[in-house]
């Protein structure tokens, strides 16, 4: 065992890149407020409420993990879970929020650039978990409406039984190698907030020449970014050209037949950023369900059953992983992101045909 | 509101030998019943269209505009999904009269062992939710880890990677959505081939006409209707079907119709370009339910006399057993088959995985019922809303078939037109015509279940429409005339004398409409909320990260749960079989 993401093993410049993009697009504003623990006034209100609507694209067991963690931690307080790909959030809280509903008390999306829009529309709570102060600085707003929960990898990956590790791709560029064609799954933009993050991310270091190119490869296409492992497990195709890292890591340990790529040119990284909302129906409970997500022991979990990499400096991760410092990452630019969404989707359709 | 004459009398008015002794009169409450109705269908019917109207000519700088048009017809992103849901509804409409008429005779008309049986499977392929049969049929027929295929790799001696079958195509999605749409051909001409009375089949034979001659020239014609309203079902199911598509054709690479207007949504939404999407649907739909009327319209197809006696059984021989076998395919593929995948997949830990002692686990079943937060109030809305929608939907049925059965007041046309227009919008266009009405003052009904009710209602219309309809015209007038001369009111007479006799069709309605709220997910995914869901969105939600385990098991209970109903339905009304084998 061994800490990850400890400022000493050198974060990916990317992640610095990534926050530090992300508080300066934003309006200079007051301080972040002082970060706040779970003291038994806040426990006692919660529970009056006895509820709390947890918005997340995390991979449904999961999230239910966490929410039963929380559950068993502050007994009378029910976690709703609502698990959907991110873009699919994102257009659910746009829609309730045009209508004047206001379900969710804490959201997380996979999709850096959805942050930035809650916050600009003044929808996130100024509120500073406990643990989110021992944050790395760059991953969190300056002004404290939200954090990176999670940093998920956008990885490939092989069916173990169908393919030896000489024959599996080692890139991106392999991957557009004809003897792939139909025997590609990936995820997509339009759904999930990580393949949204991964698409913008790869365009931009690779050239849409390259994602013209899979196009072509008459890969299978599924919505969410957590379903392109089980479809290479299932052996329903023999490589994953992405999808998330932390399912791989916990199907592998499962005994599941997959294997990941972290391709040559490097992995796209994704930071979900999660918030409480202002208008949150239980804003004791909200607040309250976001310390437990931020702690050492709602990460830990996250981290070593979920597979998931943390910025929580006290977080050990289980010694058989590959260290996040040791893995390239491709540059992330939430704000640059958010304004070509349009486009990327546009190209998308172009070139896969959905 | 009570009629004028005891009750006994009423319930049996052949039996009547007195006259009535004279009784206070309440004044008729049939007018306000009637202008409430036509509010009702207006609210229900008229406003989500004048909103989708309303959208689809302004753009999104809400002037006045033909933009979305010109767009929808210049972009081949927007007139190659139309394209392919044109070729894919028109491919369903035909295979599904050519597989369900020689099946409906079969059952019907001919000495085929297990008649009642297959006719039993075939309902419970229409209590399918065809997004359900979409899912199991990913599972059997995957080109790679698909079941189906891995057994034919291993008993044709194949290679891994060689593929027998593959879902994820347009004749996959073409196959599938057949299943689902067949029923609706089966159950039509099968209740047509009952009626037509045995004296014109015997008729023609003993005019010398061979059995095929008389197939041919005297039983086909005489069901050729049927046939032809079972295709058009079966088009615009095919057309406006969004859950089936939605999951085959995404991974597939393929947009359908309904999938490009769902898209629309997404970030930014777009719902000017969506509403002006779903108006040439409207425009197709209606203009093939005129056609449809001018061609039967014009040929005269009434059947005259009574309905005398068993309809003519056709003895096979060794044909039987052919018979039988066509028959068995036919139910193994949209009910044997695909229930047994989610079986499967409900008990193994992932879905390669085959079933054993040693793979057998629970883990999805304790997931679903145990951990998973949504499962408890996801079945609660489901089935709450499933049993408001069919009692309130058969009781707007029943009254607006009762008016323009009889021709009750000027402009009944025009209630069972609006009856029937919403047949011609897609659930998923109806949801966003729903969603611009009800998200603003004065009545905001987005994110509770009202919204959901309103939409269903909206949806099953049709259907719960048509089934009273075609009751009233098979009912002789007299006996209401009867009770009208009497001294009972309109609505008096529709409650105890029209009512009770329509007994099988109304449980036939109540069933339909069941069925048919339990299947939707098209509007439901643009109307539910976190508050609001229901198992058919979950299920969806579920796809999309492809838990095929929990959704086996959703799955599963939820055909349970329809059955259950459906069964408790038929038997607290004292119907038994009766009206499960008629729906």
């Amino acid at each position: 065992m061994r800490p990850i993401l400890s400022m000493s093993t050198g974060l990916p410049a990317a992640l610095v890149a990534l926050a530090a993009a992300a508080a300066l697009a934003l309006p200079a504003a007051a301080q972040a407020p002082a970060p706040s623990k779970a003291t038994p006034e806040l426990i006692a209100a919660a529970k009056a409420e006895g509820k709390v609507s947890f918005y997340t694209s995390i991979e449904i067991k999961l999230a239910e993990r966490l929410g039963k963690a929380f559950e068993a931690k502050y007994p009378g307080i029910k976690v709703q879970v609502e698990r959907s790909g991110a873009e699919r959030n994102f257009q659910r809280i746009m829609q309730e929020y045009g209508s004047n509903i206001r379900n969710a008390d804490v959201i997380e999306s996979s999709d850096a650039a959805h942050v930035l829009v809650w916050k600009r529309n003044g929808w996130l709570a100024p509120f500073v978990p406990e643990d989110v102060a021992k944050w790395p600085a760059d991953q969190r707003d300056p002004d404290g409406t939200f954090a990176a929960n999670r940093a998920t990898l956008s990885v490939g990956g092989y069916n173990t039984k169908q393919l030896k590790p000489e024959e599996a791709p080692k890139s991106f560029a392999d991957m557009v190698d004809a003897k792939w064609q139909g025997k590609i799954v990936k995820a997509h933009p339009g759904y999930s907030g990580t393949i949204m993050t991964a698409t913008f991310q790869i365009a931009e270091t690779l050239g849409w020449g390259y994602l013209e190119k899979l196009g072509k490869q008459k890969v299978m296409q599924v919505q969410s970014a957590t379903d392109p492992p089980k479809k290479l497990a299932s052996g329903e195709r023999q490589v994953m050209a992405d999808g998330v890292e932390y399912l791989m890591i916990t199907m592998k340990k499962d005994g599941a037949p997959v294997e990941i790529i972290y391709p040559s040119e490097g992995t796209p990284l994704v930071a979900g950023m999660g918030a409480v909302l202002k208008a949150a129906p239980n804003p004791n409970a909200a607040r309250l369900f976001a310390i437990f997500l931020f702690s050492q022991e709602g990460q830990q979990i996250a981290c070593t059953e979920g597979g998931l990499r943390s910025f929580h400096p006290g977080v050990v991760e289980p010694g058989d992983r590959v260290p996040f410092a040791k893995i390239k990452t491709m540059k992330a630019d939430p704000v640059a992101q958010e304004k070509a969404i349009e486009a990327t989707k546009a190209k998308y359709t172009q070139y896969f045909g959905t | 509101m009570t009629t004028a004459l005891p009750e006994a009398q009423i319930e049996r008015p052949a039996a009547r030998t007195g006259a009535p002794a004279p009784a206070p009169r309440l004044p008729d409450m049939t007018r306000p019943v009637l202008v409430m109705l036509a509010i009702v269908l207006c609210v229900l019917v008229l406003l989500p269209i004048g909103w989708l109207v309303a959208y689809a000519f302004v753009g999104a700088d809400g002037k006045p505009t033909l933009a979305n048009f010109v767009r929808l017809a210049s972009d081949p992103a927007f007139s190659r999904p139309l394209l392919t849901s044109l070729r894919i509804a028109i491919s369903v409409a035909l295979l599904a009269c050519a597989v369900s008429l020689p099946l409906a005779w079969l059952v019907a008309r001919s000495d085929m062992p297990m008649r009642r049986t297959v006719r039993a499977l075939v309902t419970a392929s229409f209590v399918t939710p065809p997004f359900l049969g979409a899912i199991a049929w990913e599972i059997l027929a995957a080109p790679n880890s698909g079941v189906l295929n891995q057994w034919a790799r291993a008993l044709l001696g194949l290679k891994p990677f060689d593929q027998v079958l593959n879902i994820y195509t347009a004749e996959g999605v073409t196959f599938v959505i057949t299943l689902y749409a067949m029923p609706y051909a089966f159950v039509l001409v099968t209740n047509a081939l009952e009626r037509i009375p045995a004296e014109l089949e015997q008729a023609s034979a003993i005019l010398g006409g061979s059995a095929w001659r008389t197939l041919r020239r005297v039983t086909i014609p005489l069901v050729a209707p049927a046939l032809l309203a079972g295709g058009l079902v079966a088009f615009l199911q095919a057309m406006t079907l969004f859950g089936s598509p939605a999951i085959l054709a995404l991974p597939a690479g393929f947009h359908v119709h309904t999938t490009k207007i769902w898209s629309l949504f997404q970030y930014p939404p777009a719902p000017h370009l969506a509403a002006a999407a779903a108006l040439p649907l409207l425009a197709l739909t209606v203009g093939l339910l005129v056609l449809q009327r001018r061609l039967l319209g014009r040929r005269g197809y009434t059947v005259i006399g009574d309905k005398s006696g068993a309809a003519r059984t056709v003895s096979l021989g060794r044909w039987r057993w052919a018979a039988l076998a066509y028959a068995t395919v036919m139910v193994t593929l949209p009910v044997l088959l695909p229930y047994g995948a989610l079986l499967k997949t409900a008990l193994v830990p992932t879905v390669a995985d085959a079933l054993s002692l040693e793979t057998l686990t629970f883990k999805h079943v304790r997931f679903v019922f145990l951990e998973f937060s949504q499962t408890r109030h996801a079945l609660w809305n489901t089935v709450l809303l499933g049993l408001l929608t069919a009692t309130l939907g058969t009781l707007l049925a029943l009254v607006v078939a009762y008016i323009t059965g009889r021709k009750l007041v000027a402009g009944h046309q025009v209630l069972g037109f609006l009856a029937t227009a919403p047949v011609a919008i897609p659930g998923i266009v109806l949801g966003v015509g729903l969603f611009l009405a009800y998200t603003r003052p004065p009545v905001v009904l987005y994110g509770t279940l009202w919204i959901l009710l309103l939409a269903f209602l909206t949806i099953e219309l049709p259907a719960g429409y048509q089934q009273m309809r075609a009751a009233f015209s098979g009912l002789h007038p007299e006996l209401e005339e009867a009770s009208r001369i009497l001294g009972a009111t309109r609505l008096g007479t529709l409650r105890r004398i029209t009512a009770p006799l329509l007994r099988t069709s109304v449980v036939a309605a109540w069933c339909f409409i069941f069925i048919g709220t339990i299947r939707e997910l098209s509007a439901a995914i643009m109307l539910s909320t976190a508050n609001t869901k229901i198992i058919s969105v979950v299920i969806y939600d579920l796809n999309e990260s492809g838990d095929l385990g929990a959704i086996s098991v959703l799955g599963l209970t939820l055909l349970l749960v329809t059955f259950t109903v459906v069964i408790l339905v038929n038997r607290l009304t004292g119907l038994g079989r009766k009206v499960l084998a008629a729906s």
